[in-house]
């Protein structure tokens, strides 16, 4: 058979047809949603969120190690520890031309905090933004934070004059009428929007006036991005050269695309860690057979659980060793991660001699929610999970469901799951806002139940705390780590607030995946570990 | 006649409203549209100002009121997800939708209606058996699989065409078009290939089941019998013969062409209304999924009506029974 011939035949054709992708400084790539809109306070997400910042900066950004870097603020001081001074870069313009000044900063927080706004954490309500002259803002803040700009490196700025005169003044979604903002941008960043086709088409091009040219070691000159939410559809289009970055990579892909010449994967930890979550406030565990009892409330329990999984082999079966196990509810990276901590060994003998002790020694049962197209993997680990719990006893009935049903069963008001399956990063990436947000009583006094459905609407603390996991003395280490500035004593805190809620077992962390990106060759790129592709760093060449 | 197609307007109008509940109705099932637009740090308080400014809180009546009566005045809402109106947006889509359609649709009609006169004229020959498999793995093979085989074939291993998107498209003001360009011919053929091996086949079958049938009946014997020439009978009789119920038959499949090429769309990431319906589910983006049904209920509706009409058209019969 003359297949090579043909073969060869084949590639001079596809030479001669194909638009050539590859040339010069062109990037195209595809990940598997679309961006949600063009406005950067709409929501708070990942990929939108990530793809936003090569079109709009911040104050601050985060560089390929996730340090903080200086963006549209050249340098900050602590004035007083409720007083911050940051002075801005000058002779930097918008997208329209017009100039950034101390007003943008001010007119964006205000904006950030209004409406629709997902982003309004990053700036507390009652912290005062003043302009002091054209290129000095303070803030100042009713209590000290000594990590006031960790979360500002997806908070972008907006033109005052461009959101006036275009009336987007307030973020909005779900209204009547579609906002300016959702398909035009006005950004400082590298990159210019060109078109924008949602769910088809998004192109952009570099920015000839961006102040931060040469500062970086992009040469990138045109961006074409396409969602591709079929896994399969987005690595053949890798494989036969019409993409160049390609994002995620399924794990049964990985070995294919590293076989073939002219790609490659590119692959390191995430920053999320997955997780099980227990439903430790519940008086009856959902999905249990025994009325007004609920095992997950004693610690002895959630030990057992969590020394009957079998972490190992989920990793070299069904993650095939692209997972780091974590003990911790934070990754490293996360400011307050420590490599002293344990995990709980697998032990499943001791895990029946545990569930014995309190009171279980033919188990229990109770649902188990999972979700199918949200994490790396995730159903098969849930089914692996649920199956290892059946051999000690615990019957956790597995239900799989899509993102959409899942969330509505798992998250408030619902919350009606026995243990479920979950991811998490800190937006700050430090570790207060974890213990903030899972860790702390979801309560509003000491007299309530937590979670009490009328206090739902106004709790402050522990709002993703689904688990109702609650220990006073997490809360009052939490209030501390919020205020205390000094930053080797605030780690010591964050460190004994660790030893709590790992002794305790409020949650089981189970791992940081792996994310893997199918790259071209002649590209090259930063995997970060938080999935943000930064097209800053990346090159394009032969 | 008039108070036929009266009548039958009436019946699609109510066909399209109860669609348009029936659709309302399953949707309450899909899952949280809020979820999907929050993080999960959003607090409850912005959350239920959002669904409140959504309108989720209403009840079910009034929202499925408030629907139709925006319907009515050609206002589909805004996508949850997108920010976007509706109707623009499947404005944009339908045009990729059509255009496969309709390619697919000819593919199928000139190469099934040849092959099946072939099986049909000579059934037992070794090209037409071997025409009886190949549309046996048409009829039988699913369509994303058909699809992920081609895109191997002829993408990744020969690398001749591409196997995502529509190519370079030329705007016509209301209709953006592939056809117009090289590279959007390319992208065309191996999506309209996957989409229309199903109805090629069933074409083919159809044809060489009537010609069969046809082949025996008495006026093509005393046709042969007055000795006019095979090749005017069997195109000038017989194929004329069989067309009127292949081409009834295939004008219906049409419609499901359109509607249903959601599997090929989404495997060659073709951005048609059937990519577009499959983003809007697992977001939950209600106005999107709710005009789309709407939108391929008319399609059927529509079809089948003028189906109906010409019926009345071309049989004298029916023609008496709609006057009475």
């Amino acid at each position: 058979m003359p297949s090579k011939t043909l073969r060869r035949a084949g590639v001079t054709l596809a030479l001669a047809m194909l638009p050539m992708g590859l040339s010069a400084e062109n990037l195209r790539f595809a990940a598997q949603g679309d961006l949600v809109s063009m406005d950067p306070y709409v929501v708070e997400e990942v990929f939108t969120s990530g793809f936003l910042g090569n079109v709009y900066e911040g104050l601050v950004r985060r560089g390929p190690d996730l340090e903080i870097l200086p963006a549209l603020a050249e340098s900050w001081e602590i004035l007083a520890p409720t007083h911050w001074r940051f002075h801005l870069r000058e002779g930097v313009t918008f997208h329209d031309g017009s100039p950034f000044t101390a007003a943008d900063v001010v007119f964006s927080a205000e904006r950030v905090r209004a409406g629709d706004s997902d982003f309004k954490n990053r700036i507390a309500a009652d912290t005062e933004v003043v302009a002091v002259d054209d290129y000095t803002v303070d803030f100042i803040t009713s209590a000290p934070n000594p990590i006031l700009h960790y979360t500002w490196a997806n908070w972008y700025i907006m033109s005052k004059s461009w959101a006036e005169a275009n009336g987007v003044g307030n973020p909005e979604k779900g209204g009547e009428e579609a906002s300016y903002a959702t398909l035009h941008e006005n950004g400082t960043g590298p990159f210019k929007l060109e078109t924008r086709e949602p769910g088809v088409k998004t192109t952009l091009s570099a920015n000839d006036d961006w102040w931060g040219k040469g500062s970086v070691p992009g040469n990138v000159t045109h961006v074409e991005y396409t969602p591709v939410p079929n896994a399969a559809t987005r690595v053949a289009a890798l494989l036969s050269n019409q993409l160049d970055v390609v994002f995620p990579i399924p794990v049964q892909d990985i070995a294919r695309i590293d076989a073939t010449p002219g790609a490659r994967i590119e692959a390191g930890p995430e920053v999320r860690t997955m997780y099980l979550t227990m439903n430790q406030w519940r008086d009856t565990l959902p999905g249990s057979a025994v009325e007004g009892d609920n095992p997950l409330k004693d610690r002895r329990v959630r030990e057992a659980v969590y020394r009957a999984i079998d972490l190992d082999t989920i990793h070299a079966k069904i993650l095939r060793g692209r997972a780091t196990p974590s003990a911790l509810m934070v990754a490293p990276g996360v400011n307050g991660h420590s490599e002293e901590f344990q995990r709980y060994a697998y032990d499943p003998e001791k895990s029946r001699a545990l569930l014995a002790e309190a009171g279980y020694p033919d188990g229990f049962s109770m649902t188990f929610q999972c979700s199918n197209n949200m994490y790396v993997n995730d159903e098969a680990i849930c089914l692996a999970v649920a199956n290892m719990l059946a051999k000690v006893g615990i019957d956790a009935q597995a239900n799989v469901q899509a993102k959409a049903q899942y969330l509505e069963a798992l998250l408030a008001p619902n919350m009606d799951f026995g243990l479920a399956m979950l991811g998490t990063t800190p937006a700050s990436l430090d570790s207060h806002i974890a213990l903030y947000s899972l860790h702390m009583c979801p309560r509003l006094s000491e007299d309530q139940p937590v979670w009490a459905p009328e206090a739902m609407g106004k709790i402050v603390a522990g709002k993703s705390n689904f688990a109702g996991y609650c220990n006073p003395e997490v809360d009052a280490l939490a209030d501390q780590i919020l205020v205390e500035t000094d930053i080797e004593k605030r780690n010591a805190l964050i460190n004994e607030a660790w030893t709590i809620t790992t002794e305790d077992v409020a949650y089981i962390p189970l791992h940081q995946s792996w994310g893997a990106w199918g790259v071209r060759d002649g590209i090259s790129l930063e995997v970060r570990s938080d999935n943000i592709f930064d097209w800053r760093y990346v090159t394009v060449g032969e | 006649m008039i108070r036929f197609l009266f009548q039958r307007l009436f019946q699609a109008a109510t066909v399209l409203l109860v669609v348009a509940l029936l659709a309302f109705v399953m949707f309450r099932f899909a899952g949280d549209p809020v979820a999907q637009l929050v993080s999960q740090d959003t607090s409850f308080e912005d959350r239920a100002a959002i669904r409140e400014a959504m309108g989720l809180n209403d009840p079910l009546p009034v929202q499925f009121a408030g629907f139709v009566g925006r319907v009515l005045q050609g206002d589909f809402g805004l996508s949850y997800q997108m920010g976007q109106p509706v109707g623009a947006l499947l404005a944009d889509r339908l045009p990729a939708s059509i255009e496969l359609s309709l390619v697919a649709f000819l593919l199928a009609l000139l190469i099934g209606i040849p092959m099946g006169v072939y099986s049909g004229l000579k059934p037992d020959s070794a090209l037409a058996r071997l025409f009886l498999i190949v549309s046996l793995a048409g009829v039988s093979l699913p369509t994303f699989f058909i699809g992920i085989m081609l895109i191997l074939a002829f993408g990744v291993e020969l690398g001749l065409l591409p196997t995502f998107g529509r190519g370079e498209t030329v705007d016509l003001g209301w209709w953006s078009t592939g056809l117009l360009t090289k590279t959007g011919w390319q992208s065309i053929i191996l999506p309209a290939c996957t989409l229309g091996l199903f109805q090629m086949t069933f074409i083919m079958r159809l044809v060489r089941a009537e010609m069969l049938e046809v082949l025996r009946a008495d006026y093509i014997k005393f046709a042969r019998a007055r000795g006019i020439p095979p090749r005017r009978i069997h195109f000038g009789h017989a194929l004329k013969n069989t067309l009127v119920p292949v081409l009834t038959i295939a004008g219906l499949q049409l419609g499901s062409i359109i509607a249903f090429g959601i599997v090929t769309e989404s495997v060659f990431q073709w951005p048609g209304i059937g990519l577009l319906f499959l983003q809007a589910i697992s977001t939950v983006d209600i106005p999107i999924m709710s005009t789309y049904l709407l939108l391929v209920a008319v399609i059927f509706v529509s079809i089948s009506l003028i189906v109906d009409l010409l019926y009345v058209l071309v049989d004298p019969r029916l023609r008496v029974s709609a006057k009475t």
